[in-house]
């Protein structure tokens, strides 16, 4: 390991004084292979496109890909701005996180906002409540709007099955559609970030990475996170074998008890469609603990959106979801 | 606390290759199974998918053919990447197709391998298909291999057929380049998991590892040492902060060689000379670094070096050029001419390029090369010349996979058309030397 590892926010004092230090072969870890495929990829697309942006959601995995974007340019601002889709059933406490962490890097935000498309009948509330599947007409709009040429995203390959199928670099059509026949091979680390004027390239650095690099990571890299990540306190009902807060999604329901059990996330989505876990794991070496002995996948666990069917990320992704 | 959790081991990026039908998901999903990397969610699914089609128990290969068409069809399509880790090491696998037309898939994949595993069914031996991807292996610079000799449980006498394939398969691949350290042969059940991860006791006749402990000892041979510093200049970092008012940094991931702070560089194409005066990460400076690390290179002079120059060691830089020998392998479905203009990507640097002759194609079938062929097809290989508008800093490929490397793009849709190695990497096929081949 590196002698002296410091959070993004330290580095902004100029690290001169600091010894250097002999980075052998030997101790190049899968963590710091992972970091720098990651970096390099932030580095082409700020090489090669005009107006790229980074999805921020405020959940572990955007959190991480900021973290990496921040050291890929360092000691300058980060190049790019951040989109966040608010669905309007967000859980308060990563709202309040995303904007701290625009603050504290002082970083450009856009929002768009579901409830604006609830509102003036662009969209209309679907019967089951859940919101995640409204995210995409919002998202391609923004995109369209502030003609942005490439979106980062925090998706990762181990996700989900139609995910392993994904490139780092994913071309999308006019109508944001992913085809997954039609994919450019990608080869060596020579990536094709060429598209016609309306397409865009959806761009995925942390590809490579699973679940458990994902917390090995936050653990050495001290990232911070919203604190709903670790286990604490709280007011959950089950519905569908997840635990669920309530909230403006509705709930609990009649037949819905509510209980005040220690819980954490282990994924941070639409408030109707993402559940807790019942846990104790209140810090990082307790989650890492907890994650690589989990017999679950994050999205098995938690995430009622990926049950509708055997495909249901694939179709989703076709019309224009990351 | 359990430190296997907590220390994160080397990676090795690993990829399959082989025929349809020779098990090649099954062998996957066992990959997966064995080191635990499939969870009980996935089991669950594929276990009530298997039975929504009338199997009886879970089919493991419906843990990695995710996509509509290919759980319709019951093949796989296109690559997919694939992850599991040992206390000793992460995978990264990339899972491709075996269908002789999705050969792009398996030059994608093995694009970036340090070890494939080939599979041919035990019942079959090494056949046609076998020797093809061998032959791609070889082209693409594939540093290790594994023939996994799966199905073993299905034949008789399996200590003499396996004798056989394996003899036969080190004859191939000794021919084609490889040497006898960097290949192995391993009988394996995929489906019953035999010398997978666990040593089998029907295959007395095998003493050797199985699969898993080899993918796990196998050397990671990252930096293949064979050049000096190459480094591209992927973006200038400018701050123009109060703090870095004058910060001017080479921003990129070292292809080959490392890096030192005194060493002498030059800049390419221009010829530039001068010394790295530091090394910066975010997480403080570095006194070297290697090959694979991101870093920003800070030089002694005020030069001139922007995106798509190469800053190489100055003892042994390559010499740009603007006409060159390449292999290509094609991938798009209009075929390959002379006269084509398209754009070349090697490095960092796009440029213009006019295709030439057409020298020679490579016949996968016979294994043998054919003279002036009159285009280069969909999944066809060929050498060919080629003439760039700006002068291209590369090394030849068989030296250095990163630095010889490049791709050929459509100028009007920006599709990916072919992937480049920069000399003539057939040549070195020996292919008159092993007639006994075809």
């Amino acid at each position: 390991m590196w002698a002296a590892r410091m959070t993004i926010a330290d580095t902004t004092a100029n690290s001169a004084a600091a010894a250097a230090v002999v980075d052998t072969a030997d101790d190049f870890s899968t963590l710091d292979a992972l970091e720098s495929e990651a970096i390099h990829i932030f580095r082409e697309v700020a090489g090669e496109f005009e107006r790229p942006v980074i999805l921020f959601s405020g959940g572990k995995d955007s959190t991480v890909l900021l973290h990496v974007a921040l050291k890929a340019f360092w000691p300058a601002p980060l190049p790019f701005a951040l989109l966040h889709v608010d669905t309007g059933h967000n859980l308060p406490e990563v709202l309040e996180f995303r904007d701290q962490v625009v603050e504290r890097y002082n970083l450009r935000l856009h929002v768009a906002k579901v409830e604006d498309y609830l509102a003036d009948g662009r969209l209309t509330e679907r019967p089951d409540g859940v919101r995640n599947p409204l995210q995409t007409i919002p998202l391609l709009d923004a995109i369209t709007e502030n003609r942005f040429d490439a979106v980062f995203g925090g998706g990762r390959r181990d996700e989900e099955r139609s995910r392993a199928k994904e490139r780092i670099f994913s071309l999308r059509n006019a109508f944001g559609q992913w085809d997954p026949k039609r994919q450019r091979p990608e080869l060596w680390n020579l990536y094709n970030g060429r598209h016609a004027p309306g397409e865009h390239v959806r761009v995925f650095p942390l590809s490579n990475w699973t679940e458990l690099d994902v917390w090995r990571y936050i653990a050495r890299e001290q990232v911070l996170l919203p604190q709903i990540y670790y286990a604490h306190q709280r007011d959950v009902f089950l519905r569908d074998g997840m635990w669920m807060t309530p909230g403006p999604w509705g709930g609990p329901r009649e037949g819905e008890e509510l209980q005040r059990l220690s819980v954490r996330y282990r994924t941070v989505g639409d408030g109707s469609s993402t559940g807790a876990v019942l846990s104790d794991a209140a810090d990082n070496d307790a989650v890492l603990d907890e994650v690589a002995a989990s017999r679950l996948t994050e999205r098995g666990a938690t995430r009622g959106d990926d049950r509708v069917s055997e495909a249901a990320m694939e179709d989703r992704k076709r019309e224009g979801y990351f | 606390m359990s430190s296997i959790h907590h220390h994160a081991p080397d990676l090795l990026r690993i990829a399959t290759a082989g025929s349809v039908d020779d098990g090649k998901s099954t062998l996957v999903g066992r990959l997966l199974y064995d080191t635990k990397s499939v969870l009980a969610d996935q089991i669950d699914a594929v276990t009530k998918a298997s039975v929504d089609r009338g199997l009886e128990g879970p089919d493991l290969s419906l843990l990695v053919d995710g996509l509509r068409a290919e759980r319709e069809q019951g093949i796989t399509i296109d690559v997919a990447y694939r992850y599991f880790a040992t206390p000793a090491r992460s995978f990264v696998l990339a899972d491709t197709p075996g269908h002789v037309q999705y050969t792009r898939n398996t030059v994608s994949g093995a694009s970036t391998a340090q070890l494939v595993i080939l599979l041919v069914d035990a019942r079959n031996g090494v056949v046609s298909q076998t020797r093809r991807h061998a032959a791609v292996m070889a082209l693409l610079g594939v540093p290790q291999l594994v023939l996994a000799v799966n199905k073993i449980d299905l034949v008789e006498d399996a200590a003499s057929v396996y004798a056989e394939i394996s003899a036969e398969f080190a004859e191939l691949t000794r021919s084609l380049g490889w040497s006898a350290e960097q290949v192995i042969s391993i009988p394996v059940s995929a489906l019953n998991g035999d010398n997978v991860a666990t040593r089998s006791e029907n295959t007395s006749f095998y003493d050797g590892p199985t699969l898993i402990e080899h993918l796990e000892t196998v050397p990671n041979l990252t930096d293949r040492k064979q050049v000096g510093l190459r480094f591209p200049v992927q973006y200038v970092i400018r701050p123009r902060t109060p703090e870095f008012p004058d910060y001017r940094g080479y921003a990129g991931q070292i292809a080959a060689g490392r890096v030192s702070v005194g060493d002498e560089v030059v800049i390419l194409p221009s010829g530039t000379r001068t010394t790295v005066s530091q090394i910066d990460t975010a997480d403080g400076q570095l006194a070297t670094a290697h090959t694979g690390r991101s870093v920003t290179i800070l030089l002694s002079d005020d030069v001139d070096a922007s995106r798509g120059d190469l800053i190489a060691s100055a003892v042994d830089a390559p010499e740009p050029v603007q006409q060159f020998s390449a292999t290509v392998c094609w991938l798009a479905e209009k075929a390959l001419r002379p006269g084509a203009r398209l754009l070349l990507k090697h490095g960092t640097k796009t440029t213009q390029a006019i295709v030439g002759s057409l020298e020679v194609l490579f016949d996968e079938q016979n294994l043998s090369l054919v003279d002036a062929p009159d285009t280069v097809e969909l999944n066809q290989i060929g050498r060919i010349a080629i003439q760039t508008a700006e002068p291209i800093a590369a090394d030849d490929y068989q030296v250095n996979r990163e630095s010889g490397s490049f791709l050929l793009i459509d100028p009007q849709g920006g599709n990916t058309l072919g992937a480049g190695l920069v000399g003539d990497a057939l040549e070195n096929l020996h292919l008159t030397a092993a007639p006994e081949l075809v």
